[in-house]
């Protein structure tokens, strides 16, 4: 018998163990020290910054290391796009000009993130593994609700950081080949998951993006018409939110924008990014709070 | 009280092997050999859902004859070995040769210490970034690793199939021309009698080397059809 007596050589007795098709459940199960944030939680760390914050002794530990700042999404016909802006920030220091915090999750999917980088980025990774695991051990990949429930079940279990001040938000969007659809979800710290009609914002500018784009969005919006959207409303965040970065033309750092559609997932590249941060900088030098919107009885849009 | 006969460790090796050689000679074949741009992976495989031939990871790929249920087995533990390392190191660290030795301790141990050896027969296929650094591990029943080059024949008529790959195969085939080699080696029988398979009743995936990230790809339907024409 290859029992669990001893250690034999070869694979581990877990790996043999048929049933879950899940890789954080095995995870969880095999190793739960290399789950996002398993370190955090042992290391007696979250209580001194838990003392902290309730004290309200000046910056917190938390406060020294980087958040994820805005994210935006919204949906068009046949698709859903996904943008982020390029910052980072540790308290009131930029910790990074050009951070990517949008990420493919698998062919359908894309995932952003705001608040803490470092255990964001971890919970991506271990999402973007999550989701190619089941694809590969089930031979099919999740629905999109499947994947959004997934994603919300992992949230959870990082509620006790979060709680401490290390919280996670991230924002879905899919294709969904079933309804022919881009959709987004959203989240809160205890794994709620919502679903967003049109389009949604997460992180500190948002806001300002979602008011923006709340003004801009229309049902019927071209892809290249979504994108220019997104921008805009990146900007605006910029703008008014001081931790969110807005396109630096000089250092040619633009943000992140992927499209979600019927194909899969793409992620444009610089040299397609550029001219549309280019048309919307330089709109706002004539008209530096953006485009205006018509308002009834006032004789038309300026 | 009857007293257990004593049967000499030799004895019991060999009945052990020649049992998983019985299983293992009752299934189906699985071919793979490689391509100019790839890897590729027939089997005679009239299910659609019970694979033989598996994605691994990025350029890792599995084919397995014998018992089912036991190469499932392999094939979950070896998805898992391979997502947790590339989770805790990098992508490019998951290599097809840790995974074929810890196969092969696996199936060592079960082979030396279970009262049933796994009959089982798997390669492990790795592509490379060009022609000549792929890389294919032929594992046995009893833990045997062996590197192999240009192709592998596995299963029921493994050495007749083996012979027709070794008249035709060379360095450089097209993908078009492997496939209908490994069709044709896999028709043929024990005797040396040539059969007719239906492209129904195959399944084909390749590793192929131009794909971005992921190379494992599975061929069906028309695109199968074509590639055989």
């Amino acid at each position: 018998m290859t029992g669990s007596s001893g250690p034999l050589p070869g694979l581990p007795q877990p790996f043999l163990v048929p049933g879950t098709s899940s890789f954080s459940a095995f995870l969880a199960d095999f190793d739960a020290s290399l789950l996002p944030g398993a370190g955090l939680t042992r290391a007696g760390y979250s209580s001194a910054a838990a003392s902290n914050a309730r004290s309200g002794n000046g910056p917190g530990p938390f406060d020294s290391v980087p958040h994820g700042t805005t994210i935006v999404a919204l949906s068009f016909p046949g698709g859903v796009i996904m943008a982020g802006d390029r910052r980072a920030t540790a308290g009131n220091v930029i910790a990074q000009r050009d951070i990517e915090k949008v990420f493919e999750a698998d062919e359908h999917a894309v995932v952003g993130i705001a608040g803490t980088a470092g255990l964001a980025l971890e919970l991506v990774r271990l999402y973007q593994v999550e989701l190619e695991h089941y694809e590969k051990i089930e031979g099919a990949t999740l629905s999109l609700e499947g994947k959004a429930n997934k994603l919300a079940a992992m949230l959870r279990g990082n509620l006790g950081l979060a709680m401490q001040g290390l919280a996670v938000v991230p924002l879905l969007a899919g294709y969904d080949p079933d309804r022919e659809i881009g959709r987004i979800y959203s989240y809160d710290v205890t794994g709620g998951r919502y679903e967003e009609h049109m389009f949604h914002a997460v992180g500190s500018g948002s806001q300002f993006a979602r008011g923006a784009l709340k003004k801009l969005y229309k049902a019927d919006l071209s892809e290249t018409a979504a994108v220019t959207a997104a921008l805009e409303a990146l900007y605006d965040a910029a703008d008014d939110d001081s931790a969110t970065g807005g396109p630096d033309l000089a250092r040619k750092i633009y943000p992140v924008i992927t499209v979600v559609d019927a194909e899969g997932v793409r992620v444009l590249t610089d040299a397609q990014v550029e001219p549309l941060v280019q048309e919307v900088v330089r709109a706002r030098q004539s008209s530096p709070d953006g485009p205006n919107a018509a308002l009834p009885g006032s004789g038309g849009a300026s | 009280m009857t007293m257990p006969f004593y049967v000499s460790p030799e004895q019991l090796i060999k009945d052990k092997a020649d049992y998983a050689r019985k299983g293992i000679a009752r299934g189906r074949s699985v071919v793979v050999l490689e391509f100019d741009n790839g890897i590729l992976f027939v089997a005679e495989n009239p299910s659609r859902a019970l694979h033989k031939i598996s994605e691994i990871y990025d350029r890792i790929a599995f084919a397995a004859v014998g018992k089912y249920n036991e190469f499932e087995n392999l094939r979950v533990a070896g998805v898992r070995f391979a997502d947790l390392r590339g989770y805790s190191y990098d992508r490019r660290d998951v290599t097809s040769r840790s995974l074929a030795n810890a196969y092969a301790q696996t199936l060592g141990t079960v082979f030396t210490e279970a009262p049933k050896p796994y009959e089982v027969e798997v390669v492990v296929a790795e592509v490379g970034p060009e022609q000549g650094t792929d890389q294919l591990y032929r594992l046995t029943f009893d833990g045997s690793v062996a590197d192999e080059h240009g192709f592998v024949a596995m299963g029921g008529s493994a050495e007749s199939i083996g012979e027709v790959l070794k008249e035709g195969w060379q360095e450089s085939l097209t993908l078009s021309a492997a496939a209908k080699l490994a069709v044709k080696a896999l028709g043929r029988g024990e005797n040396g009698e040539q059969r007719e398979i239906d492209p129904a009743g195959l399944e084909v995936a390749v590793l192929d080397r131009a794909r971005p990230r992921r190379k494992f790809k599975r061929l069906t339907g028309p695109k199968l059809s074509e590639l055989l024409g």
